[in-house]
């Protein structure tokens, strides 16, 4: 019997992969996909802080470009400049990343498997039933994590209380380009607009030699496709008429909606699966990997004691909520108000805030000084008064 | 009502996998399928599409 099933060889599960078995758990992680890392649902940003608070040496093989900050526009072009003066994240690419994050955890013991699909659980979570490139057999163990992104349907299986409710979500879709113009290939390019992107924006990630990720996430409830609104972005805009399309990719992506209870008998959810994604960016490496650290602390105790149940997990939520969900409630508090902005207001706050001011916002701090000056607009006081 | 998915437009991303309430949908290695006996007119996977693969039987598009 092992100790852990992980379903689903991301970020989320090969962090905690690694951690589980370098304290001599054996752990073992299905990844449904023929290859790991391949189709990425990313942008590929990841800050260089959250490289040092994770402790993850990231080898030059998958970095592409170093970013030393961002520019914002509003509606009407009004940009904001986030300079931070030197080298504050990168761009990676993912399909190196991912696969070196699944060597970390293979060289600390793990044992990984690609094209294994996990199709349900056995009785009280206590393994799963793995389909290896089309034949299905039942892996026992004491405990099962859920990492398998958004569309995985183990975590409802398992029995946590997951929400499906379209709002939360938003609708996502990229093009990698190359060719394409940059207005500084060291910084990220941001853009807002209620008709251009409704409740989300549209981005564009530098890749080194004039390749970049372009993509977009809406709200996941609009009429039109996240498509549609790329398609626009890409036709209005003159510099992208000699680019061309490398790659294209689509996903959902969860933007709030924290679960309460991740766990269940003998498991725990963590990643997308758990919507641990910062709701107003997107981004969910750092989240992931963060989780499967505080994840594994937790299974690792539980199966040292010998007691994986539900009551024993629960300290899980615990963790994660103090560590990292007070905070990311606060930014999705954030993402709640700027879904009622007007193009005006986008344009007004586009004068009054400083580059530093967006990089607060984003880690759910400084939002008063955000309410404060939301005040001062029509029918904005009701908005306003969830920041202060 | 009966689901339409375009099989050329799905990039099997399963993003309405994600959404569906009552797990009819089944992302499989030629795309996305419906069980017709679950699934209960939602629409959410109809909306979230980033592609707009996903429409009713009988209408334009």
């Amino acid at each position: 019997m092992k100790d852990v099933v992980i379903v689903g060889a991301g970020p989320a599960g090969c962090s905690a992969a690694k951690e589980l078995a370098e304290e001599g758990f054996d752990v073992v992680l299905y990844e449904k996909r023929q290859e790991i890392g391949v189709p990425k649902r990313c942008g590929e940003g990841l800050p260089s802080a959250a490289m040092d608070d994770l402790g993850l040496d990231v080898p030059d093989n998958c970095k592409m470009q170093p970013i030393d900050g961002a520019l914002v526009f509003a509606p009407n072009k009004n940009k904001v400049t986030i300079d931070s003066g030197g080298t504050v994240g990168w761009t990676l690419e993912r399909k190196m990343f991912d696969k070196w994050m699944a060597g970390r955890a293979a060289k600390a013991g793990a044992k990984i498997r690609a094209k294994a699909e996990v199709i349900d659980l056995l009785p009280e979570n206590k393994g799963v039933v793995v389909e290896v490139e089309g034949e299905r057999k039942k892996v026992e163990s004491r405990m099962v994590f859920g990492a398998g992104g958004v569309e995985s349907p183990i975590v409802r299986k398992a029995g946590v209380k997951d929400s499906s409710e379209l709002h939360v979500v938003d609708s996502g879709y990229q093009y990698e380009m190359v060719n394409l113009e940059l207005k500084d290939e060291k910084k990220l390019e941001l853009y807002l607009g209620n008709d251009l992107a409704p409740r989300g924006y549209v981005w564009v990630f530098p890749k080194g030699d004039n390749k970049a990720n372009v993509g977009i996430g809406i709200a996941g409830d609009m009429d039109e496709t996240a498509k549609y609104y790329l398609d626009k972005f890409i036709e209005n805009n003159d510099r992208f008429s000699r680019a061309s399309i490398v790659e294209v990719n689509s996903g959902m992506i969860p933007v709030g909606g924290f679960l309460d209870d991740m766990t269940a008998e003998n498991f725990l959810a963590l990643g997308d699966a758990a919507h641990q994604v910062n709701p107003i960016h997107g981004g969910g490496l750092r989240e992931g990997i963060r989780a499967g650290k505080i994840a594994s602390k937790v299974a690792s105790r539980a199966l040292q004691k010998g007691d994986t149940s539900k009551k024993e997990l629960e300290v899980y939520n615990h963790m994660w909520w103090e560590e990292r969900g007070e905070d990311l409630r606060r930014v999705e508090k954030l993402r709640e108000v700027l879904e009622d902005l007007s193009n005006n207001d986008l344009n007004y706050l586009s004068e009054k805030l400083e580059g530093e001011d967006l990089l607060d916002f984003t880690g759910g701090s400084g939002l008063s000084k955000l309410g404060k000056l939301l005040l001062k607009r029509p029918g904005m006081m009701k908005s306003a008064r969830k920041l202060l | 009502m009966t689901w339409k998915i375009q099989r050329k437009k799905c990039l099997r991303c399963g993003g309405c996998v994600g959404v569906c309430p009552v797990d009819a949908l089944i992302l499989t290695e030629n795309g996305v399928v419906v069980d017709e006996e679950k699934c209960i007119d939602c629409g959410n996977c109809e909306k979230v599409c980033p592609v707009g693969a996903i429409s009713v039987e009988g209408d334009d598009e």
